[in-house]
């Protein structure tokens, strides 16, 4: 799986120093009565890409879909434990869902844009948040569409719908439609898989650079990506985590067999 | 090598013997479809003029048009339009959207469906005793309350199924923006089914137009131009039926004449709303 250690040796060392944004301890995750996560306490550092990786059914993307708490759209599924996010546990009732997910924005695998133009697109979520005038509108939606790398190819067709780009343009634009409410942190679920390989290595060069600004959470099944472009690794299997830690140790020195086995390739 | 070709020609006489049955199906149908539109056609076409539109339903043995039956039709239709579209919007989002997971949303989706195999026949009963017998009168709006029950099941069965038919990623995207739910369905749910619920809406007032059995029993008739809707009014199924049943040849022609009108705006409906649903893919 993995052909040569050289693509992490570039692989920056997890800065320890940092602070964690998202903490979790002792999570359990029900969907009915199957428990798809067991007792789960990790934490993810502010302003560095985590991924999670693990075989498929692992429970990686349900622990992604805690941290936004999307999975309250579906009856019978429920969390326990705490999540907090700068200190708060998220997991709370009380805890204001719609200003969570303001603050954690979240890019599926697949690329959904919504039924409306490009420029809409972006502005929707803009809209429902903030009075902004057009003109400062205008600028916050060039601003997201340029983060997401996507602005050249679309700035002459803002109007046009959304569901006129490619598959690549369209992840990017899903892209910019999460960045562009600021959220504090991203979470990716797989957001390359659909894509070829070009598109793959633009939303790769984007996740580096949106570093800087956001605390990344980044599902994949791709060994190679997590190598690439993440600061730190889980590894997941049967709805436990087994492994974590800076990305460089968990790839070139693990203390897990299972982890071991998994990043060479030997299941998955 | 020979049992497998025995074997080949065993298939292929089977497939030639199903694919018979198909098309000689087919054919029988088709022959009865293409009869009936014939017949209503040369029939309808050589009964049409412009006095139709102009004159009131004639006494026997004068010439006249359908004007008052045309305008009748439009109101009571139009009526049921505006009670059913609303409600049934909203009963189908809220099956689609807020009784997932309860058992409620499947017994109203069972109760919706009796609804809308109900013999029209039997909803106008009941909107005879209900209205028409309560306010001592029949009426254009009992007509038209009697047509919107029947308008209003296919409403909810066509919002529910569009509104299913939206893929959840696409719920969970617009709720991961921290937009509340309601907002998601209007802005975004609502965006992406709408070519599926008008063409639901064109089809229930496609199915409305011709019903006959609810309005013989609250709407009724009338000789004359009347857009009071609180008596009774003409309407092109009614006078088709009155009409086809006399004796008297001037009404022949007239009932050919609406049933071809009302045939031609059945099939305009459904091919305006098959363009419609087409157009939704690009």
């Amino acid at each position: 799986m993995l052909q040569s250690s050289s693509a992490l040796d570039t692989g920056r060392t997890a800065n320890t120093m940092k602070t964690d944004k998202i903490t979790l301890e002792n999570v359990n995750f029900f969907y009915g009565k199957t428990q798809a996560i067991r007792d789960v306490s990790i934490s993810f550092p502010e302003r560095q890409v985590s991924a999670l990786i693990g075989p498929s059914g692992c429970g990686k993307s349900t622990l992604l879909r805690i941290l936004n708490r999307i999975y309250a759209l579906y009856p019978g599924m429920r969390a326990t434990g705490t999540v907090k996010l700068d200190g708060d546990n998220i997991l709370d009732p009380r805890y204001p869902m719609n200003e969570l997910r303001a603050r954690v924005g979240m890019v599926f695998q697949k690329p959904v844009p919504f039924p409306m133009s490009i420029y809409d697109n972006v502005a929707y979520g803009i809209r429902h948040h903030e009075r902004l005038s057009k003109t400062e509108m205008d600028g916050r939606v060039e601003e997201a569409l340029r983060q997401a790398a996507l602005w050249d190819e679309v700035k002459d067709k803002l109007k046009q719908s959304g569901l006129g780009l490619s598959g690549g343009q369209q992840q990017r634009l899903c892209i910019a439609r999460g960045v562009a409410l600021r959220p504090e942190v991203l979470l990716l679920d797989e957001p390359t898989s659909a894509l070829d390989p070009i598109s793959t290595a633009k939303v790769e060069e984007l996740i580096a650079q949106l570093k800087a600004n956001f605390t990344i959470v980044i599902v994949t099944h791709n060994m190679q990506q997590a190598g690439r472009i993440s600061d730190n690794t889980a590894f997941m299997y049967l709805g436990e985590l087994i492994e974590h830690g800076p990305t460089s140790q968990i790839f070139e020195a693990p203390k897990n067999k299972r982890t071991e086995d998994y990043i060479t390739g030997r299941y998955g | 090598m020979t049992t497998s070709n025995s074997l080949y020609r065993y298939r292929q006489i089977k497939s030639a013997i199903a694919l018979s049955l198909a098309t000689v199906a087919t054919v029988i149908g088709l022959i009865f479809l293409v009869w009936i539109l014939w017949t209503t056609l040369i029939n309808g076409i050589a009964a049409l003029s412009p006095r139709l539109l102009t004159e009131m339903t004639p006494p026997p043995g004068e010439d006249g048009g359908l004007a008052n039956a045309f305008m009748g039709s439009l109101l009571i239709v139009l009526m049921a339009v505006v009670l059913g579209t609303p409600i049934g919007i909203l009963a189908g989002t809220y099956l689609s959207e807020y009784s997932r997971g309860k058992k409620i949303g499947d017994l109203v989706r069972f109760v919706n469906d009796i609804l809308l195999s109900a013999p029209s026949i039997i909803i106008g009963l009941f909107i005879y005793e209900l209205v028409v017998r309560q306010t001592g009168r029949f009426s254009g709006y009992a007509g038209g309350i009697a047509l919107g029950f029947i308008f209003l099941p296919v409403v909810v069965r066509t919002t529910d199924e569009m509104l299913r038919l939206v893929p959840d990623v696409m719920r969970e995207a617009a709720l991961s923006l921290g937009i509340p739910r309601w907002k998601v369905t209007v802005h975004v749910l609502y965006r992406a089914a709408s070519a599926g619920i008008l063409t639901g809406v064109l089809l229930a007032v496609a199915r409305i137009s011709g019903e006959t059995a609810p309005l013989l029993f609250t709407a009724l008739n009338n000789q004359y131009w009347s857009t009071d809707m609180s008596g009774p009014m003409a309407n092109i199924p009614v006078v088709i039926f009155q009409y086809a049943m006399s004796p008297y040849d001037e009404w022949h022609t007239l009932a050919w004449a609406g049933a071809f009108v009302m045939t031609a705006i059945v099939l305009l409906l459904s091919v305006g709303s098959r363009i419609i649903l087409s157009r939704r893919g690009k």
